[in-house]
């Protein structure tokens, strides 16, 4: 009679304490597991970020390395550029990335002053589904504009074939893709078509997510570039090593100076070669470099500047800070294998410096 | 303790008559007073159960009801900034602020009811032929669990094979046709959205079919009817309200799939122009775009998307139950 | 036989063929899905599959042991937090058929049976994500375990319904307290009810990915804190097989292909265990 004692409660605490239990053994299975020399259990070892998908191949590259030399784990979830500033302003994630600086509206909404440390170059290319065609594809600003407009709907449209001499083209429709999600990538895209076309500035404009004119959407540089390739006739734009890697054609561009240019890291790194503001919030599109690819942008992670705050620990914080510090120095050994552009010097110079103003109570964390 | 004084009067040696007789006495009231004890801590245990029960089952209407606030409070900041026209309002634009459902409500109907039209044929055929034809058997239980499993497959699983093997099927088909051959689109969605809500209007065919009463039937055939025309004039009339009920859940169940969807409609704002063009439905909006909302009008629309979506799915859910329950009283 | 009633005859033998046609179509997707899946993911499945890692893109190899784990703690801990609150509520329901709390619940677990997953995920994402500042496995499994609820609830209810009211009197005429009555007479009798319920709604959150999205968020990594972000095999699939890469599509079909079999020995033993004990769902 005894042992019936509350037993309708004990089912009741059955769940919270099954719940208790399995953290607790959650914490001390993921201690045992980490590397030797950081025995804090997992909460210490761990790293979450969020954010942009255009560097995403790059960084889970830099991680797995990072993890096989110190044992730090970092989970990088590859949400889009809204997404990770979005969850860096809830404070859900220890970093954000994002390939578009914060516009003043995201601003509005921190509670905490945020710096960006440029991490990565890469270039937005134009990428198309041409099965039939065999030379490559040319394409001025104008006529790119107009396509992602909706204004040239054929492939074999007069604006297209006039810059292609000589070119077989089909007379397939043109099929756009572009992001659907907010993203960094669209921003750099639509940033350097805002720049070169006032139509677009003024009916489309730029931002991570924009009300596209036509054509379907694809979650992520992984939607689109699937949805390119699975569509014959498609073109969209996608990250350049996401175009390499999984063999998709893109276009030459013409940049300013009028020269049509191939994107490739050295056409990137050309179009990079600019000063750096010290707040490292630079765009690098529509450059003036005779040989840069046009559509060339810096990627970031964010980070709050001062480093206390939801009893966040200097430990975690300073093992942070080092990922990133080696992230743009040593990392960058990672980015040619994977085409992504390496950070031009001013660039490291200047996020060494912004890494530096990060402080954990007042206190700068590297030195 | 209670147990120990018991057994010292039962054993003391020296005991005289009239202590005899007392110490039964006292043997029986120490025995009343452990019965109100153990009753007391009996009624004491009850209680907590009945309390227990109590408290759980308030707690269901505490967690839908903290559903529907959660998603009404975090949606206030779109609902001030566009009012009703939210759900009217053509144009989904992030950049400038301007969020209208219409689009999303729009590809929501669209897919929903295209995959209801195809599906109910084939889950009526599936009710009727369970339900009157052959009710027992090797073939209709394989047809009965076969179907059943149906609704077992992960809606990701339909999602990805959707994108592998369906795509490129309607890709071709819409040359074939002369539509851009984009394969992703609303159409597409709803074949797989149409496979998907097959078993649950089947299902509930088949009981209702089965729920017939005999002597109606027996009387069709007795004059004459053949097997076709009692289902057409006596079985069917007879479940009209329960097979609504089944579309309804049906319907119920399209609107608020969300993986399967996303994976293969296109997502695209833009105002669907026909079947085959790409869209986004409530739910898949919200996938995509739900992390990514930068700044807080932005989330509070895609929340609101959320709550129209659940009143929505509430309304037809509650009514098909409804239709049902009235149906099994009768 | 007049014409009339060969014709009538004829149409009747016509339209039960159809009939039966048109039932055996709704088998063919279901085999096609389930022939395709198992044919491109069966062959990825190996022993190297299951326990290591997934590889950063550009290296062959990689399996899945995160999410695997990461969806037997997730779907272990909604059942933790599920099952006891869904067999409880249960229970009052069938106790207290015709109360006022009653109506309302039975109406709350109607209405949560309909509410599409991504709203669930919206909501836990609000209770817990953001309060306590981090994705975790917890939130996810709490938005899983909402989602179990109504199954469980609706199998106990109709169950102990079934069960005849001469057991109860019985046994409160032997003098058994209300909750003995409960837990030791009424429970048992009714287990095999309750616990094809249960399985079902196992089966069910299994697959769920739309609540995961932003709740339990993914993680490269083995993970077994419940309050840190965790793969699971939903949220791999959907990752991956929207990725333009060979490599990744070939994780998501042998993803698909386990979580298929896996939800599908679910619903097999659900039938086995009615059958053999005659339940009715």
């Amino acid at each position: 009679m005894k042992s019936m004692k509350g037993l309708a409660l004990a089912i009741v605490a059955l769940a919270i304490s099954a719940g208790m239990t399995m953290s607790s053994c959650g914490d001390s299975g993921n201690g045992s597991k980490a590397d030797s020399s950081a025995n804090k259990g997992g909460d210490e070892n761990t790293i979450l970020g969020a954010g942009a998908t255009f560097p995403n191949p790059l960084y889970s590259k830099m991680f797995s390395e990072y993890n096989k030399t110190t044992g730090l784990k970092v989970n990088y979830q590859s949400i889009g550029s809204g997404g990770g500033i979005q969850q860096l302003t809830a404070k859900t994630v220890d970093f954000g990335a994002s390939d578009a600086p914060m516009n003043a509206k995201q601003d509005s909404a921190l509670t905490a002053p945020v710096i960006h440390i440029p991490a990565t170059a890469g270039a937005v290319v134009i990428s198309y589904n041409l099965p039939d065609l065999k030379d490559t594809l040319k394409l001025t600003p104008d006529a790119v504009a107009k396509i992602f407009m909706g204004e040239i709907k054929k492939w074999n449209d007069k604006a297209i074939a006039s810059i292609n001499p000589g070119v077989k083209l089909p007379a397939m429709d043109i099929q756009v893709a572009h992001r659907s999600d907010g993203s960094g990538t669209t921003n750099i895209f639509t940033t350097y078509l805002s720049k070169v076309n006032k139509d677009w500035e003024s009916k489309v404009g730029k931002g991570s997510s924009v009300n596209w004119p036509v054509g379907l959407g694809g979650k992520g540089n992984e939607g689109v570039a699937g949805s390119i390739k699975q569509t014959p006739g498609g073109i969209g734009y996608v990250e350049l090593a996401y175009a390499i890697q999984s063999n998709m054609a893109f276009a030459k561009l013409q940049n300013k100076a009028g020269n049509f240019i191939t994107p490739s890291i050295a056409s990137v790194t050309a179009a990079a070669n600019i000063t750096i503001p010290a707040d490292a919030k630079v765009s690098l599109t529509n450059t003036d470099a005779p040989d840069g690819y046009p559509i060339s942008g810096l990627s970031w992670i964010l980070v709050y500047k001062e480093q206390k705050y939801d009893n966040r620990s200097a430990e975690k914080v300073s093992k942070m800070l080092k990922l990133i510090q080696w992230m743009i120095h040593d990392g960058q050994q990672y980015s040619a294998a994977l085409n992504y552009a390496p950070l031009s010097p001013a660039a490291v110079a200047v996020g060494d410096a912004q890494l530096k103003s990060v402080t954990y109570d007042g206190k700068p964390v590297l030195q | 303790m209670d147990t120990s004084l018991n057994n010292d009067l039962i054993t003391r040696p020296d005991s005289m008559l009239g202590r005899v007789i007392s110490s039964a006495k006292l043997r029986d009231a120490v025995k009343g007073i452990k019965r109100i004890k153990r009753s007391h801590r009996q009624i004491r245990t009850e209680n907590v159960f009945k309390k227990t029960l109590v408290i759980v089952a308030l707690s269901t209407v505490v967690l839908v009801l903290g559903i529907m606030v959660t998603l009404a409070w975090q949606s206030t900041l779109s609902i001030k900034a566009s009012g009703l026209s939210y759900l009217w309002g053509k144009v989904w634009d992030p950049v400038q602020d301007i969020f209208g459902a219409y689009p999303f409500i729009l590809g929501t109907l669209l897919t929903s009811f295209t995959a209801l039209i195809i599906s109910i044929p084939f889950s009526f055929a599936v009710g009727i032929f369970l339900g009157e034809y052959f009710p027992n058997g090797l073939a209709s239980n394989f047809l009965k669990n076969t179907v059943e499993l149906i609704a077992a497959v992960p809606s990701v699983i339909y999602g990805f094979w959707g994108l592998a093997v369906l795509v490129p099927i309607v890709r071709s088909f819409e040359t074939s046709i002369g539509v851009a051959p984009v394969g992703l689109g609303i159409f597409t969605s709803s074949l797989i959205l149409a496979i998907m809500i097959i078993p649950y209007a089947a299902s509930l065919t088949r009981s209702m079919i089965q729920m017939v009463p005999s002597n109606l039937k027996e009387a069709a055939y007795s004059l004459g009817a053949t097997r076709w025309e009692v289902i057409r004039s006596v079985i069917l009339p007879y479940t009209k309200s329960g097979l609504f009920a089944g579309i309804l859940l049906s319907l119920g169940r399209a609107l608020g799939e969300t993986m399967a969807v996303t994976m293969v409609i296109g997502n695209t704002s833009l105002i669907p122009k026909n079947i085959f063009s790409p869209g986004n439905t409530m739910a898949s909006i919200i996938a995509n775009e739900f992390t990514e909302a930068d700044h807080p009008v932005y989330l509070s629309a895609l929340i609101e998307l959320g709550l129209v979506l659940f009143l929505v799915t509430v309304v037809i859910n509650m009514l098909g139950r409804r239709i049902i329950k009235q149906f099994t009283q009768e | 036989m007049s014409v009339h009633i060969k014709y009538r005859i004829g149409k009747s033998r016509v339209f039960q063929v159809i009939i039966a046609l048109l039932a055996f179509a709704c088998v063919v997707p279901l085999m096609f899905i389930l022939f395709y899946i198992l044919k491109a993911g069966i062959t990825k499945i190996n022993w190297h599959f299951l326990t290591n890692l997934p590889k950063p893109v550009g290296e062959t190899g990689g399996g899945i042991a995160n999410a695997l784990l990461g969806t037997v703690l997730l779907v272990l801990t909604a059942s933790v937090i599920a099952i006891p609150v869904g067999i409880l509520c249960g229970i009052y329901l069938s106790e207290n058929r015709k109360s006022r709390l009653a109506y309302w619940s039975r109406l709350c677990i109607d209405i949560l049976q309909g509410v599409p997953s991504i709203v669930i995920g919206i909501v836990a994402y609000f209770w817990l994500v953001k309060p306590l500042g981090v994705f975790s496995a917890l939130s996810g499994s709490v938005a899983l375990a909402i989602m179990m609820l109504p199954t469980i609830v609706s199998s106990t209810e109709e169950t102990l319904k079934l069960l005849p009211d001469t057991l109860r009197e019985a046994a409160f005429a032997l003098g058994m307290p209300f909750h003995r009555v409960i837990l030791k007479v009424i429970i048992p009798c009714g287990f095999s009810g309750i616990l094809s319920g249960v399985m079902l709604s196992v089966a069910r959150v299994s697959g769920e990915t739309a609540p995961l999205l932003f709740t339990a968020f993914g993680n490269p990594y083995l993970s077994t804190n419940i309050l840190k972000p965790m793969q699971s095999l939903p949220l791999l699939i959907f990752n991956y097989a929207t990725s333009p890469y060979n490599d990744w599509h070939d994780l998501a079909w042998g993803a698909s292909c386990i979580l298929l079999i896996w939800v599908l020995l679910l619903n097999i033993f659900t039938k086995l265990v009615t059958r053999k004990w005659k339940v009715q769902l």
